[in-house]
């Protein structure tokens, strides 16, 4: 124990004489968290639209006033190619052009004037929504908006009393009500920070004792590679937790992601979740000599995984199946679950303990295979 | 015999530390000058300034004829450096080291063709030319190393401990390609902690604290202290300087 | 006593065979070099003897341990100084030797003590608090060499820690080894400068991973078979080229001089007649007593040939 500490101890001067990196280990998590939350945001609003009314109805003026008036949609550029929408859209004046045929009004006043609801015979009326589909999310969201609109049209229009006939889907949203994306990604951000330090910055202490060649004085003194390794892990650990401890900060105060959850609980499966991305660091630099490699090793080892194949982005199951047996041993995976589950449901541990065992098995087949590594990589 | 290296009271400073301090030689065409001095004496940011690598803070210095302020540019194209750290890039074999060099000083295909030939005849290299440089043994390395920096036939060779760590047998086959050099008319400007290569050299200086304390033909400054080698001497010379600097 | 004692160690990196068939031993308060050119295996036999490289065959014993069996037994004893010493250049002079005497179990107290010891000696004291990447290359030599003692080991494990250091601290380092040796400590330095294997108790030459000679060092000059003459003439590459020619000698530029190298059986004046056709006057041929290094060279060329 007592030598544990005295590495630990030198392993946190280390970091704090070397102010370039202590503030990349800071400074990255807060711009990462920045750069997520801002730039890549998956809430869709403000979607520029042209219209082309044919009708010019007080019927088409008020379903023109409703599509600019909701959030989804606002006004594009004045001056439109009346008779081509493509040309709109090819130069970039509006994302989508509504097109307001003749017979808007005529199709209002029938809707108005309906008498029984047994012969509810509505003229066919179509409009039209050209939109431009190089921003794919983009043109499904301006689909399904206009549909809501016009629906909402054809009710308020409807005599009262009468109802649209069919099957209705009554829609509630739970967890993340206003579906905003900051909640979503802030808990699988801090998992893919947390994964990218940790691996990164242990596989480099050790490359570096490599390449010095201290780490060769080192095991011919009286202390074990498990000494070493667990002496190296601690400050990390600290450090690890802090980064998580900023970014989360962040979430809440500044993204306003709500934190339902035990805190104690997520601190728990956070320090088994860091000490699971240290294994993978020190099983890095048990195959790398250089500080180097252990850098661009620690990143496409872990960064891409977490990102890509951990849900944080795009969902496992939609993920080809070869792709999906793979998640399993990513250990953001389980963790983004976990977060998630913490922070945005309030999860207990009757419905985490899986994700969590998951996590422990992982985190203690990579100690012992970096552990035994080790002992051998020194040649 | 024209000066290949002039120094006037030539004075590097860092900050409040001053590396090199007024140091003033003269070297002449084809000569093999030796540049001594303990750690830290200021040999190699005194040679970084000769080979237009640093700007003097004070003093004037010509290498080659040119000015080590103002044509830093020209000085690089005539002279050749090897380091202590070889710079080799080793996952490159030695030939394609000597390609690149020779590339580097915009020589002719051809050209750059007879001259690897020539110079691995010269220097035992021709069974290695094909071996990545880092899996080289360390002789042979600072063979190829002592090959890219004469490449492009410069007049003037500096050498920065080119033999640290390498075993006496090389040592020696070392130096006798830098007298072959020599004998051809390139002048060697060498650092080195080995004092039996030392006086191989025609003329020594030596280095302490900043300051040339002592410059010479070896045997002449053996016969002026009255020791028995260049070793002696050296270690007396310096130990007695700092016993002087401790008093103070 | 045999502190150290290596019996017929091997060791391959798969077809290369590093060291073969090597025998080593080293009593108490003993100082042994070993010498040899580049490759020659000197890293290898020191690791594996410091336990970091497994070995293929042979026995190694330290201080009466199996290094297989009772390795950590010999840890506490054992101070090993690879090649490139290794010091963590962020941290100072004493957090450096701090370090250490953490890692071998040290208290506060007795390593103040250890501490003074240690500055007395390597003069180390007044750059304490300076960072051990700040320190000359000299000094870093002698921390590194500090940081090995903190412990007192009995068996010391030097990997050429001179190379690259001028010659005053070299002499202040040899100095130290002596000290350390009348102390009680075994001492195995290798070194590629033969003035240093002279000052050896023992010396070893190692080649292609065997084992040429050994033995003390003034005594190993018996192996050498040459006479050397000191011939005071400008050693021009036409001069070389036309001595080189003479049959059973063998010439050698040596800065402003030439070294002859003769059969020894024979005398050096049947040569004269040769030699003054080349304008070398009998004069100015002196013969000189051979040194270790000429042994060396001789030994790695026969060798090789």
């Amino acid at each position: 124990m007592y030598k544990i500490k005295f590495i630990a101890l030198k392993e946190l001067r280390h970091i704090m004489r070397d102010p370039r990196s202590l503030v990349i280990a800071i400074l990255m998590p807060i711009l990462m968290t920045l750069l997520y939350g801002y730039a890549i945001n998956l809430d869709i609003k403000n979607i520029k639209l042209a219209v082309i009314d044919f009708d010019k109805t007080s019927a088409s003026s008020d379903l023109i006033g409703r599509f600019y008036n909701s959030e989804y949609f606002s006004k594009a550029t004045d001056q439109v190619y009346i008779d081509d929408p493509e040309m709109i859209l090819k130069k970039g004046q509006a994302n989508a052009v509504l097109i307001i045929g003749p017979g808007l009004g005529e199709a209002i006043q029938k809707l108005k004037n309906i008498q029984n609801p047994a012969n509810l015979m509505i003229d066919k009326y179509e409009l039209g929504l050209t939109v431009d589909g190089a921003d794919a999310n983009m043109a499904a969201a301006a689909g399904s908006y206009s549909s809501i609109i016009v629906t909402q049209v054809i009710k308020d229009n409807l005599p009262p009393g009468f109802e649209l006939p069919g099957i209705r889907i009554s829609r509630q949203v739970f967890y993340n009500p206003d579906l905003k994306s900051s909640h979503f990604f802030v808990p699988g951000l801090i998992a893919v920070i947390l994964m990218m330090i940790s691996a990164l910055l242990t596989s480099v202490t050790i490359a570096r004792e490599k390449e010095t060649g201290t780490m060769e004085q080192l095991l011919t003194t009286p202390i074990t590679p498990r000494q070493i390794i667990i002496a190296k892990m601690l400050p990390y650990i600290g450090l690890a937790i802090l980064d998580g401890i900023i970014v989360l900060g962040f979430g809440v105060f500044h993204f306003g992601v709500p934190f339902i959850g035990s805190t104690l609980l997520l601190f728990v499966f956070g320090v088994i979740y860091v000490i699971t991305a240290l294994a993978i660091g020190i099983l890095i630099s048990t195959m790398v000599k250089t500080q180097l490699l252990a850098m661009m090793g620690a990143m496409i080892v872990t960064v891409l995984p977490a990102v890509m194949l951990s849900g944080f982005i795009f969902e496992i199951k939609n993920m080809p199946m070869i792709l999906q047996i793979i998640t399993h041993i990513v250990p953001a995976r389980y963790f983004i679950l976990i977060i998630r589950g913490i922070m945005l449901k309030g999860s207990s541990i009757e419905l985490l303990w899986v994700e969590g065992l998951f996590l422990i098995l992982l985190t203690i087949v990579l100690l012992a295979v970096a552990t035994r590594r080790f002992k051998l990589g020194v040649d | 015999m024209p000066d290949a290296v002039t120094i006037e009271k030539l004075t590097k400073k860092f900050g409040d530390f001053t590396a090199v301090d007024q140091i003033s030689l003269t070297v002449g065409e084809g000569e093999v000058f030796g540049f001594l001095g303990a750690n830290g004496a200021g040999k190699t940011t005194a040679i970084r300034m000769l080979c237009g690598l640093l700007l003097p803070t004070s003093g004037n210095g010509t290498v080659g004829g040119f000015d080590i302020y103002r044509d830093n540019e020209k000085i690089k194209k005539s002279i050749g450096y090897m380091s202590q750290k070889f710079s080799l890039y080793g996952d490159l074999t030695a030939y394609e080291n000597l390609w690149f060099y020779g590339s580097v000083y915009q020589l002719k295909k051809k050209v750059i063709k007879d001259r690897i030939n020539q110079l691995s005849e010269e220097l035992g290299l021709k069974e290695f030319l094909h071996r990545q440089a880092e899996k080289l043994p360390l002789g042979w390395r600072q063979r190829l190393a002592l090959a890219a920096s004469v490449l492009h036939r410069p007049k003037i060779l500096f050498l920065d401990e080119p033999t640290g760590g390498v075993d006496p047998i090389f040592r020696r086959r070392f130096w006798e390609m830098l007298y072959e050099l020599a004998d051809k008319g390139t002048t060697l400007f060498v650092t080195t902690h080995y004092m039996d290569e030392a006086e191989y050299c025609h003329r020594i200086s030596i280095m302490h604290h900043g300051r040339i304390i002592e410059l010479g033909n070896p045997s002449d400054l053996i016969q002026k202290y009255q020791q028995p080698n260049l070793e002696e001497l050296f270690v007396q010379l310096i130990s007695n300087r700092s016993r002087e600097a401790a008093d103070v | 006593m045999n502190l150290v004692k290596i019996n017929n160690l091997d060791k391959s990196y798969g077809q290369l065979k590093a060291v073969s068939d090597f025998c080593l031993s080293a009593d108490q308060g003993e100082l042994l070099a070993v010498a040899g050119p580049d490759g020659a295996g000197k890293t290898t036999i020191f690791r594996t003897v410091c336990g970091l490289l497994e070995y293929n065959n042979g026995t190694i014993n330290l201080a009466g341990f199996d290094i297989d069996k009772e390795f950590d037994k010999i840890k506490p004893l054992l101070g090993y100084m690879p090649q490139n010493f290794s010091l963590y250049p962020d941290l100072s002079v004493e957090e450096n030797l701090y370090f250490y005497a953490g890692l071998f179990g040290m208290k506060k107290n007795e390593y103040e003590q250890k501490k003074e010891r240690l500055y007395q000696f390597s003069g180390l004291g007044p750059f304490a608090k300076r960072r051990a990447g700040k320190l000359s290359g000299g000094m870093k030599q002698k921390l590194a060499l500090s940081c090995n003692l903190i412990h007192d080991p009995k068996i010391l494990i030097l990997d050429e820690p001179t190379t690259g250091v001028d010659p005053v601290s070299r002499r202040q380092f040899w100095d130290i080894l002596k000290k350390l040796k009348q102390d009680g400590s075994t001492i195995i330095v290798s070194t590629p400068y033969m003035d240093e294997v002279a000052l050896a108790d023992r010396a070893i030459f190692v080649h292609n991973g065997q084992k040429l000679i050994e033995g003390k060092p003034d005594e190993l000059l018996s192996h050498f078979n040459s006479a050397i003459y000191k011939i005071k003439a400008v050693p021009s590459s036409e001069v070389m080229t036309r001595l080189n020619q003479i049959e059973g000698v063998i010439s050698r530029r040596f800065g402003s001089s030439i070294h002859l190298y003769t059969d020894p059986q024979q005398k050096i004046e049947v040569h004269y007649n040769r030699l003054s056709q080349l304008g070398i006057s009998s004069e100015s041929i002196a013969p000189i007593k051979p040194e270790l290094e000429d042994l060396f060279i001789q030994l790695m060329e026969k060798s090789d040939a």
